[in-house]
């Protein structure tokens, strides 16, 4: 089961701005009564995307200038609240494939990176100055490279990123879903609920 | 302060550790595991992909609680998509041999509430459900907390996941109580304080003559919403409030192995001179009856204060925020917060369904009536929660007050079932989350507070302090 080395993701961005912005808001509870994660693409953000009658409200997901925008710009505390994995994998199957934002929740950030989506974080200003670049072109193609913890735009522009280093080598090595060395361990494993005293 | 000496966080996480994984991060051993309807049956299907079963299927329990009704529970339940989801966790547990408490075992209910319950949820363990609230089991000295559902499949097939260690931050609250305020008062006098991001990257560690003092059911309030807070996990230190909880409940051991298991459990608490990665000291004293005002936890006021002014704000983003969160609740800025009306009451969830909340509510509401025009809804927690609240008659007393009297389940916390707002109904709920459409009409509005709080409410018809409404001068 190999995985990808996933070192950057390029593509173009789209802001949705923003604290706080939570898991409901990704995809709201009632989409959530399903057995499979099929088909939650749709859902996304869909309660502020959508008027009750079900015509479009004014979000930028849905500004026809940032269509196929593979990278989200947001703020602070991106995906705080429910632990639902329903939210990265709607905004996965929405064709979003990577955030940069000022902080994470952390199950969020945990949930994204073992479905190889990368999370980073920058500073306030530069999101802003990189929101800014996407929304006055939105055809710019953004590179967040990982390795060298920067994300460069445009004719030689770059703004420096952060990742928490185990998120970055899993990334970076091909190993961001963890199962298979998880399931490495089972004798050790079986000491430890031993020593522990579950058993 | 020794080297030794460590906080139970430390001593929990280092009893669990099964290795260091090629990235860095701890492949730590997942004692007890909770499942529900919602988050686990794509694990299951994840499981088949691999071709995995579940290694450990005893230290795995399952209840239903998101999607059940709380007015008919007769099966097959109306919604075929809820009807889909029940079934399909019954044959996931019997194909793999969980233990399920499903809706006719007696003990169904919310998944936090039947694992204490149960006696499943026990000192120095390490719990995860994939569902944020797991951290309400941290009442008990246990590291609690919620998972995304690959992790669900991960601890399912290896008993394991990838995790990195939190910093540990001490929150102690001494002190007493006004008359009035209760632990739900404390959570989110700590949450605002500390805000709805401050706990990233923290495992909370509450204590304190307060926390000492409060009863393990107090104490599951506090716990159960630190995520609010933006903390993955939060506890407290197991004492002997802790241990006549647990004793006697079916899954606790008895006889000498209980005595053994004591001993253990005390082991875990944090040393007395264990080293914090960050201090707060609050005195009880300074915190009033409370209630938020916005669309995150921490925005939040003391009963008698206003909501804010955008133009009072200390940032741009600040500014954004509040004027984003008076735009969807309808509030002008500068509006005192008592008098606000309400549409709806809710008393019930992992965070506020258990006995001692449906007595301290039903305490007061007796001799009163819900006003006209509210709807108000008591949700008991679990079947065993509703038997014994039965069996005090509290019951009678919602209903004689004009409460509808419910059976277990999440009820109008999340909107996955039946129990939702309508348009934009203003709800006061003893829940957790007043974030955007979060009780099921996306438009909906929450005003989280105590059930205490729920109550006055509910008979006042606007957000009222219960101190005047039941005339409360002493506890």
């Amino acid at each position: 089961m190999a995985l990808d080395k996933i070192t950057q993701v390029t593509g173009r961005g789209v802001y949705v701005p923003g604290s706080d912005i939570d898991t409901d808001r990704i995809i709201p509870a009632r989409f959530m009564k399903c057995v499979t994660f099929d088909g939650l693409g749709e859902y996304l953000f869909y309660d502020v995307r959508y008027h009750e009658d079900g015509s479009k409200k004014d979000h930028p997901l849905d500004d026809a200038r940032f269509s196929g925008a593979s990278i989200l710009l947001s703020g602070e505390n991106f995906g705080c609240g429910s632990s639902r994995e329903h939210a990265p994998q709607a905004l996965n199957r929405f064709g979003i494939h990577a955030v940069i934002a000022e902080s994470f929740a952390e199950i969020f950030f945990g949930n994204c990176t073992t479905l190889g989506m990368p999370c980073v974080t920058a500073s306030s200003d530069d999101i802003k100055t990189l929101a800014t670049a996407v929304e006055t072109d939105p055809s710019l193609d953004i590179t967040i490279d990982i390795e060298n913890g920067q994300v460069t735009y445009g004719d030689g522009n770059s703004i420096a990123i952060t990742i928490p280093a185990t998120a970055s080598d899993a990334l970076i090595n091909g190993r961001w879903d963890p199962i298979a060395e998880l399931l490495e361990a089972s004798e050790q494993v079986a000491a430890t609920v031993t020593a522990a005293g579950y058993q | 302060m020794s080297q030794s000496d460590k906080s139970l966080y430390e001593k929990v996480w280092d009893a669990h550790a099964v290795k260091t994984l090629s990235n860095g991060q701890t492949q730590l051993l997942i004692g007890t595991h909770l499942i529900h309807e919602v988050t686990s049956p794509q694990a299951f299907g994840m499981l088949r992909d691999l071709n995995l079963t579940v290694k450990y299927p005893e230290r795995t329990f399952a209840t239903v609680d998101h999607i059940v009704p709380t007015d008919s529970q007769e099966m097959p339940f109306a919604d075929p998509l809820a009807d889909a989801m029940i079934k399909e966790l019954a044959n996931n547990a019997k194909e793999f041999g969980i233990t399920y408490f499903d809706l006719p075992s007696g003990k169904q209910g919310v998944v936090h509430v039947v694992g204490p319950e149960e006696g499943i949820t026990q000192p120095g363990t390490t719990i995860a459900c994939g569902d944020s609230h797991t951290a309400t089991h941290g009442a008990f000295g246990a590291i609690a907390f919620g998972i995304g559902t690959t992790q669900v499949r991960d601890v399912l097939a290896t008993q394991t996941i990838a995790m990195e260690k939190l910093k540990v931050r001490r929150i102690n609250v001494d002190g007493e109580l006004q008359a009035g305020v209760y632990a739900k008062d404390v959570i989110l006098h700590i949450i605002k304080l500390l805000g709805a991001k401050g706990g990233i990257g923290y495992a909370y560690e509450y204590g304190g003559s307060l926390l000492d003092s409060f009863s393990i059911e107090e104490r599951m309030t506090v716990c159960n919403m630190s995520i609010e807070g933006g903390a993955r996990c939060g506890y407290v230190n197991p004492d002997e409030m802790t241990f006549e909880y647990l004793k006697g409940r079916p899954y606790c051991p008895e006889g000498e192995a209980w005595d053994t298991a004591v001993e253990r459990w005390k082991s875990f608490a944090s040393d007395a001179d264990c080293n914090y990665d960050d201090v707060i000291d609050i005195r009880a004293e300074d915190i009033a009856p409370s209630v938020t005002w916005g669309i995150s936890p921490d925005q939040g006021v003391f009963i008698d204060e206003s909501v804010p002014d955008p133009a009072q704000a200390q940032s741009d983003a600040e500014k954004a925020s509040i004027t984003d969160a008076l735009e969807y609740m309808q509030l002008e800025a500068g509006t005192p917060v008592k008098g606000i009306p309400v549409d709806v009451a809710f008393i019930g969830s992992c965070t506020n369904g258990r006995l001692s909340d449906f007595q301290e509510a039903a305490r007061f509401l007796k001799g009163h009536h819900v006003a006209e025009g509210v709807k108000a809804i008591a949700v008991p927690g679990s079947q065993i929660v509703a038997k014994q609240c039965e069996d005090e008659g509290l019951d009678v007393i919602f209903e004689e007050a004009g409460f509808q009297w419910r059976k277990a389940g999440c009820s109008m916390c999340l909107a996955m079932n039946p129990d939702k707002l309508e348009g934009d109904q203003l709800c006061a709920s003893s829940s957790n989350r007043n974030f955007k459409g979060r009780q099921g009409s996306p438009t909906g509005r929450t005003v989280l507070m105590s059930p205490v709080m729920v109550a006055a409410a509910a008979v006042a018809g606007e957000i009222a302090d219960a101190r005047e409404v039941f005339q409360i001068t002493a506890n």
